[in-house]
């Protein structure tokens, strides 16, 4: 009875419908390519976290560019699917194969969930339409802790071999991940907590309930402002751009790489990525390529970038397929290590 | 005090026409998302945050909690009317809410809700102006431990709720807690019990059970017994509102005791349905005729409702005061204040006091509002009883579909809460408790979740759970809730009890025992 959500049938027809339009129009203009494809109804940006998430803040902060700006006729539905580590979410858009109507917003995690767990979709059930910026990781200790930099964290890490603790947000996630490879890099062993999202690993270490976390940046601003807990290491293979100081004259662009400090990761970064159902028509990829290339390039775009501490960097075609299929083995062969993956 | 005239900015700030206007727009918002089970607070504000992009930061946030305020007490006109919570956190409500409008008392019963709610709410409002410093830090000491402690008081706090034998009560739990494990599990990523049916990947929504297990299934129980709603008074009157108005003092020890249960559960953050689920559990305990609960009992309405709001307002403390949501609500306003341009934290406090007095004297003046605004609905929603259950059953059953599509989007979910329906009316025809199986599984994942992560923490070792004041505290404290029927049928003796009693409200809180005596 639940094969009734699957039908695919009732979004299919609008496609249908609208192929010899766009053709008609392709063939009438010279430089057709931008009006090949227009949405016809309301688009829906599927959301694969919890209302107030990252991934929920980047598709917002599209919509309202979108908005601001009149970048699209068709107004824009924001449905929030983020159960199951966001796995709801990509079941859901994967499930309706070729509607261009589902924009689905996500992380790396399309990929690599379907790694560790026995998971509904494949990866290959939705193709990649961009990627919009990149989420910085860095090393977090409480304010007060005695650590001045990452390698006295680490040494002492050596000397406590198992005991102290990372929080992250979910289990094997991006965070874990990156645990796995600071202790495979360092020859450290530390016991990671997975919480339910950056938000509690970071009361947790506030609170000093564990010993660190690899948050994002924007999850852990405020608190740093504070003086609750500080930065010791960017995961970034050159050091943030200056901005304005945060804490007592320091400010991102103060913080020493990870591999200066001798942790040999060079680059460990999460890509904010947006997601068609595989077998929508190339000409909607198109469009929403074109759509969010201009979000990129607007003033509030640069303001969110900024604001939230991430790097601009839009990837489409060829060049986010590329990446992508990196990103995935580097992160693969941590999984096998593990002893993660699914076999 | 410094606070105090920060406080009176915020006024200033707020008390303008065009701000006054917002917050009746928003409760009635609220109001309206609130009493339409499945779209609830959380996905209400969602709904109307892009509308505020473009307003300014105070004008938006009072827009956004006032609709809060509203979903709140639209949440316990459902559960009150038709057994159907709107919210969560009114799932407690419907215990004694329900049969007292069933007696024909609807009016009482929405007064009693709404004005109990209103004073929670008001006094977590204080709470926030006096010791936001404080209570924010007392929040950071809360861990995983700490956390699975107060879940196990609360669900201790439960047993002996149901008057049904403990056999059926435990049967109830754990069925709860198999529904709570279905998905997937955060601590170890996997997925559990989902036998590869795509749309249980995101668990099993609790409003999905709770409109099949106490909407639908009442509504058949309901047309067995002949097709109408029991006992509909013939007048509503605005006299009925005023009397039972004056006769809320009389509830003071359990309004004190719930408010403190929702102001302290909001706070680390548990959240409001804990407090409602403890602090019903907690009158029934105490109270001198426990047999009255579950009939239609005021102390049995009063109770959840003062702990539900009061931990609803005191969740957006840890919001301001250290940037992380307390509620499912406060998440989706936090991804706003970033939508905006703020960066929630301790240092909004700072950074921006406008906005954040200006948000914390909206909430007096909003629930004012929200109050008012109920009240006067009250003779309304009570009338729909009168309206015959040939036209009001089909309305309801269109209404809670409509509700069950909103959670997900999803047509799996009608057939879950069809099956959920006819748990609901085995339950009731072979006299289960549905009570406990609503319990558990709201708070049983979160509850696995935090004794998981302690095991992680203590390397396997049970310690942990006595390992400082705190937490021993607690989970003393449930132990005790435990074994405390026990204790009571060993001694048997009714009089013993009763003096007992008399003394065990005077342990948590320096009040006088019970001022109906």
């Amino acid at each position: 009875m639940y094969l009734k959500s699957f039908s695919p049938a009732m979004k299919a027809r609008p496609t249908v419908k609208l192929k010899p339009l766009a053709l008609f129009f392709a063939a009438l203009t010279v430089s057709g390519s931008a009006l090949a494809w227009q949405p016809d109804r309301p688009v829906e940006f599927v959301v694969t976290s919890g209302a107030g998430g990252g991934t929920d803040t980047f598709a917002r902060t599209v919509q309202s560019i979108i908005g601001k700006h009149q970048l699209m006729d068709k107004s824009v539905i924001v449905s929030n699917k983020g159960g199951g580590s966001g796995a709801e979410g990509y079941v859901y858009s994967a499930s309706s194969k070729d509607d261009p109507y589902k924009l689905t917003f996500g992380t790396n995690n399309e990929y690599l969930l379907p790694e560790v767990g026995e998971m509904p979709y494949a990866a290959d059930d939705l193709q990649p339409v961009a990627s919009m910026a990149m989420d910085e990781f860095l090393i977090w200790v409480k304010g007060d802790a005695k650590y001045a930099s990452a390698k006295d964290f680490i040494d002492a890490a050596k000397q406590n071999p198992g005991k102290m603790q990372f929080a992250g947000s979910q289990s094997k996630d991006t965070d874990q991940t990156l645990v796995s490879m600071i202790e495979e890099t360092t020859g450290t062993d530390f016991r990671y907590v997975p919480f339910n999202g950056g938000s509690q690993a970071l009361v947790q270490l506030a609170g000093g309930h564990v010993d660190a976390n690899v948050n994002n940046p924007n999850e852990n601003l405020g608190q740093w402002q504070a003086g609750m807990i500080k930065p010791l290491c960017v995961f970034s293979p050159e050091q943030l751009p200056k901005g304005e100081p945060v804490y007592e004259g320091k400010g991102w662009g103060d913080i020493p790489t990870c591999q200066s400090q001798g942790i040999d990761i060079s680059e460990y970064r999460m890509p904010r990525t947006v997601w068609l159902p595989a077998g929508a028509p190339k000409e909607a990829v198109t469009y929403y390529q074109d759509l969010l290339k201009k979000v990129s390039e607007t003033p509030e775009w640069k303001d969110y970038v900024t604001r939230t501490v991430q790097t601009s960097q839009f990837l489409s075609g060829d060049e986010l397929k590329q990446y992508i299929d990196d990103n995935a083995s580097t992160v693969k062969k941590v999984f096998e290590q593990e002893g993660w993956s699914k076999s | 005090m410094n606070n105090l005239s920060l406080l009176m900015d915020g006024f200033a700030t707020i008390l303008t026409w065009n701000h006054l206007m917002i917050m009746v727009i928003g409760v009635m918002l609220g109001m309206l998302v609130g009493v339409l089970p499945g779209l609830g607070a959380p996905n209400g504000v969602s709904l109307l945050l892009p509308l505020t992009f473009t307003m300014d930061p105070v004008s938006a946030i009072i827009l956004l909690s006032c609709m809060y305020w509203g979903a709140l007490f639209g949440g316990s006109t459902t559960s009150i009317l038709f057994n159907i919570p709107g919210e969560p956190s009114s799932v407690a409500t419907t215990f004694d809410g329900y049969p007292m409008a069933r007696n024909g008392e609807a009016t009482r019963a929405l007064t009693l809700a709404f004005m109990s709610a209103g004073l929670g709410a008001l006094a977590g409002v204080v709470m926030i102006t006096l010791l936001a410093n404080w209570v924010a830090q007392f929040g950071l000491k809360f861990s995983s431990p700490e956390y699975f402690a107060v879940y196990f008081l609360a669900f201790c706090s439960f047993i002996g709720m149901s008057s049904s034998a403990p056999s059926k009560t435990l049967v109830s739990m754990m069925l709860g807690l198999a529904f709570a494990t279905v998905g997937m599990d955060s601590v170890s990523g996997g997925l559990r019990l989902t036998f590869g049916i795509p749309d249980l990947v995101k668990g099993i929504s609790f409003l999905v059970a709770v409109m099949g297990l106490f909407g639908i299934a009442e509504l058949m129980v309901t047309t067995e017994e002949g097709l109408s709603f029991n006992g509909i008074k013939s007048r509503i009157r605005i006299k009925d509102i005023l009397r039972t108005m004056a006769e809320l003092p009389r509830y003071w020890v359990s309004l004190v005791r719930s408010i403190l249960i929702g102001i302290w559960m909001g706070i680390t953050p548990a959240g409001p349905t804990a407090a409602s689920f403890m602090s019903h559990g907690l009158a029934k305990r105490f109270s001198r005729h426990p047999e009255r609960f579950g009939k239609g009992e005021p102390n049995g309405i009063v109770s959840p409702e003062a702990a539900d709001h009061s931990a609803g307002t005191s969740a957006l403390l840890p919001m301001l005061a250290l940037g992380v949501p307390g509620s499912a609500t406060a998440a989706v306003m936090m991804g706003g204040l970033m939508i905006w341009g703020l960066t929630p934290g301790p240092m909004l406090f700072i950074t921006r006091p406008d906005f954040v007095w200006g948000l914390i004297a909206s909430m007096y003046l909003g629930n004012v509002v929200a109050v008012i605004l109920v009240l006067a609905t009250v003779p309304l929603y009570a009338s729909i009883l009168r309206v015959p259950f040939a036209i009001i059953g089909p309305v309801i059953v269109a209404v809670i579909f409509t509700g069950v599509y909103q959670v997900a989007n999803s047509t799996f979910d009608f057939w879950l809460l069809l099956c959920f329906a006819l748990l609901g009316y085995l339950f009731k025809k072979l006299d289960y408790p549905v009570a406990p199986l609503v319990l558990t599984m709201v708070l049983g994942h979160r509850a696995e979740e935090a004794f998981r992560q302690s095991m992680v923490m203590s390397d396997g070792s049970l310690t942990i759970f006595w390992s400082n004041s705190l937490v021993t505290t607690i989970m003393g404290l449930g132990a005790l809730m435990l074994v405390w029927p026990l204790i009571s049928k060993l001694v048997g003796l009714r009089g013993w009890r009763q003096r007992l009693h008399r003394q065990k409200p005077g342990d948590h809180k320096p009040s006088t025992p019970d001022s109906r005596a």
